[in-house]
């Protein structure tokens, strides 16, 4: 949700490519595709929400995106600025940064919460003496809704919500630009995930940021997003507005997607207006030629299994990657 | 009578720190043929209150008061014999986690078979039939080679497809369904909540569905119980519950979720975390973290009150109204409450 959201391009991604490889046998081993030829752009001050089931690779996305993991193609741009040396690398983990899913296995158990929190400013070498370094992480507690008592202790004495705003003062403490959200609120209870929802919200209009938000909760993702791109098996099918996606999507993914979220009003859901979806997700080791979603769409014809549909722009702004999509809709 | 009668079941866990009254006084039917919800956020009592009734506590947990019948039978303090005879047979359950409730180390034939070896007087070879043709019933392709496989070869939509084969192969009247689609994605979860619902009216069971998703419950249930700190602030029809909510509490976790059109808005989330069950408090559990908390409320708990004839809550805010609008009369002991 953002009132700041501008034209400008600060994240370009073009065509990136992260292969793991596996290995399947002693001394053979498959590259297993996880990222595969994905382009997109984030403005300034936008939300762009990532949707898509366990294994789409979605997670991989922002974290190559974000350098942690090394992309084997493609290129990530920041602020127009193509990232290749070290230098560049290092120049641009002071600007990003990643708020991780879950609030337990992300905070390390040894540390107070603020060492944890001070942990970027001291990488960055970000104070000039212990008296600045202190303050700072009782600033960022008290943004996150803690107290200063909160400093000294452990981050198991914290309940899950108490734990995830930890993650976003460590988050908050450079002062990034750009930060990858990687299902932040997936492990919390319904009325504190309301919170941490409001509070992302609320630093993005005063802070400026621009956020890549990860989720496969899709009421979440309409909620604080702008636009929204839709994944399956390591490729994008689909990107436009996150109002077009839930009132008009095009692709036989996205629809199948989109009509299976459970809404909560007892009278839509007893209509059943579901597109059913028959098996799973195919294994990325194994991932079908052309199309990757052919194995499961009611529209698949020839063409779809010879040859990758290309990712276009049918109406402005409204990106998807189907061959038979004037058709079908 | 009903298929099932929880009456002001209490269920505790003796812990060092201790008395956790983790299910503290909870009553309600669940009739023949009806899918019932069970809502709350984690530690409200939901899972405890299926394991109470399945009698499947960790070892410090105990059920130290109430009673539940199952279709007249008496089952706390029945005693572990009956407990196994009803278990599996008559009430089954399936958990959150298909991966942990399956054995990795059998596959998926054995673990069905020994449901309906151990429950029915059938022999091996009808065993095996009858758990083909349960595979074949939740949709699962070439059941004969599924039944040859271990767990770790399934995905996870197919296990949770054969925990519900195990459950159903002996025709329980009552399925207990703990979170059963947290763990899946949301079209898989589609695809297990089809299942549910068509095998619910193919076989007239009744589901106890526990979850913190009200989406799937409004796709499901017929009743809806919401819970927190271990007891019931509002049970109801869901038509009821989603569009006529009496309780402050369920107020609150109706606007905390966003839907399609919150877009650009704030949520409105229940402020403060929920309270720890040890210090229990003597008035409404929910006050401390209610925005319309009166004096009363954290005085003394309020009694389920009757909104309609399907439809009941746990508020003094309901008595607050009906004082308002004249149908309470002010009786000596509402009189104070009214000044508040």
């Amino acid at each position: 949700m953002s009132d700041n959201k501008t034209n400008t391009p600060l994240v370009e991604i073009k065509n990136l490519k992260k292969y793991f490889d596996i290995n399947t046998g002693m001394f053979t081993s498959k590259p297993l595709k996880a990222v595969d030829d994905v382009s997109f752009t984030i403005n300034k001050g936008e939300t762009l929400g990532l949707v898509g089931e366990s294994g789409c690779g979605k997670s991989t996305v922002g974290r190559t995106i974000l350098q942690l993991y090394k992309p084997t193609a493609g290129e990530v741009i920041y602020d127009g600025k193509l990232l290749k040396s070290k230098a560049d690398i290092a120049e641009y983990r002071k600007k990003s940064t990643m708020v991780f899913q879950d609030p337990y296995s992300s905070l390390n158990p040894r540390m107070t919460v603020s060492d944890i929190i001070a942990e970027p400013l001291d990488i960055h070498k970000m104070y000039k003496n212990e008296e600045e370094r202190k303050e700072k992480v009782l600033q960022l507690l008290s943004k996150v809704g803690l107290n200063s008592e909160h400093a000294a202790r452990y981050a198991h004495e914290f309940s899950g919500g108490q734990r995830q705003r930890i993650g976003i003062a460590r988050a908050l403490a450079i002062n990034p630009e750009f930060i990858v959200c990687d299902e932040p609120v997936s492990a919390l209870d319904v009325s504190i995930q309301a919170q941490v929802i409001n509070m992302f919200s609320e630093f993005q209009q005063e802070l400026g940021l621009t956020y890549l938000f990860i989720a496969h909760d899709l009421l979440v993702v309409r909620h604080i997003s702008n636009r929204i791109a839709v994944m399956y098996l390591g490729k994008l099918v689909e990107l436009t507005d996150a109002a077009t996606i839930y009132e008009h999507p095009l692709h036989p993914y996205s629809k199948a997607l989109m009509s299976a979220v459970p809404l909560p009003d007892p009278k839509i859901a007893r209509l059943n207006n579901r597109i059913p979806l028959s098996g799973d997700i195919p294994s990325p080791l194994n991932a079908p030629s052309g199309c990757p979603f052919r194995t499961r769409c009611e529209y698949a014809c020839e063409r779809c299994a010879e040859e990758m549909p290309e990712f276009r722009e049918v109406e402005k702004g409204h990106f998807v990657a189907c061959h038979r999509v004037e058709e079908i809709n | 009578m009903s298929l099932l009668e929880v009456k002001n079941l209490q269920t505790s866990f003796f812990t060092d720190a201790g008395e956790v009254k983790a299910v503290n006084g909870i009553s309600f039917n669940l009739e023949r043929g009806k899918v019932l919800g069970i809502v709350g956020e984690s530690g409200s009592g939901k899972s405890v209150t299926a394991y109470s009734i399945m009698q499947i506590l960790a070892s410090t947990g105990k059920i130290v008061g109430g009673s539940i019948k199952l279709d007249g039978e008496e089952l706390v303090g029945a005693g572990e014999k009956t407990m196994r005879k009803v278990r599996g047979n008559k009430i089954s359950i399936i958990f959150q986690d298909p991966m942990t409730s399956l054995n990795p180390t059998h596959t998926i034939g054995h673990q069905i078979m020994e449901a309906i070896v151990l429950h029915t007087d059938r022999n091996k070879k009808e065993a095996y039939n009858r758990a083909v043709e349960m595979l074949r019933l939740v949709n699962i392709n070439e059941p004969e080679k599924r039944m040859k496989q271990y767990p770790h070869e399934l995905s996870g939509g197919m296990r949770q497809r054969v925990v519900i084969a195990m459950a159903l192969a002996c025709e329980p009247d009552i399925l207990i369904a703990d979170e059963p689609t947290t763990a899946l994605d949301v079209t898989i979860q589609a695809q297990i909540l089809d299942l549910m619902t068509s095998l619910q009216k193919e076989l007239g069971m009744a589901i106890i569905m526990i979850t913190h998703d009200l989406g799937v419950v409004a796709q499901l249930c017929d009743e809806v119980i919401v819970m927190y700190a271990g007891s019931i602030c509002e049970q109801g029809s869901a038509d009821e519950i989603f569009y006529n909510p009496r309780h402050e509490y369920t107020k609150g976790l109706m606007n905390s979720i966003p839907t399609t059109n919150t877009f650009g808005q704030k949520l409105r989330p229940i402020t403060g975390t929920p309270i720890d069950l040890l210090n229990m408090p003597e008035g409404c559990p929910f006050a401390p973290r209610c925005d319309a908390a009166m004096k009363i409320c954290i005085k003394s708990r309020a009694e389920h009150m009757l909104i309609n004839e399907d439809h009941m809550a746990a508020c003094w805010m309901n008595v607050k109204k009906g004082i308002e609008e004249g149908t309470i009369e002010i009786s000596e002991k509402n009189n104070e409450e009214e000044e508040n």
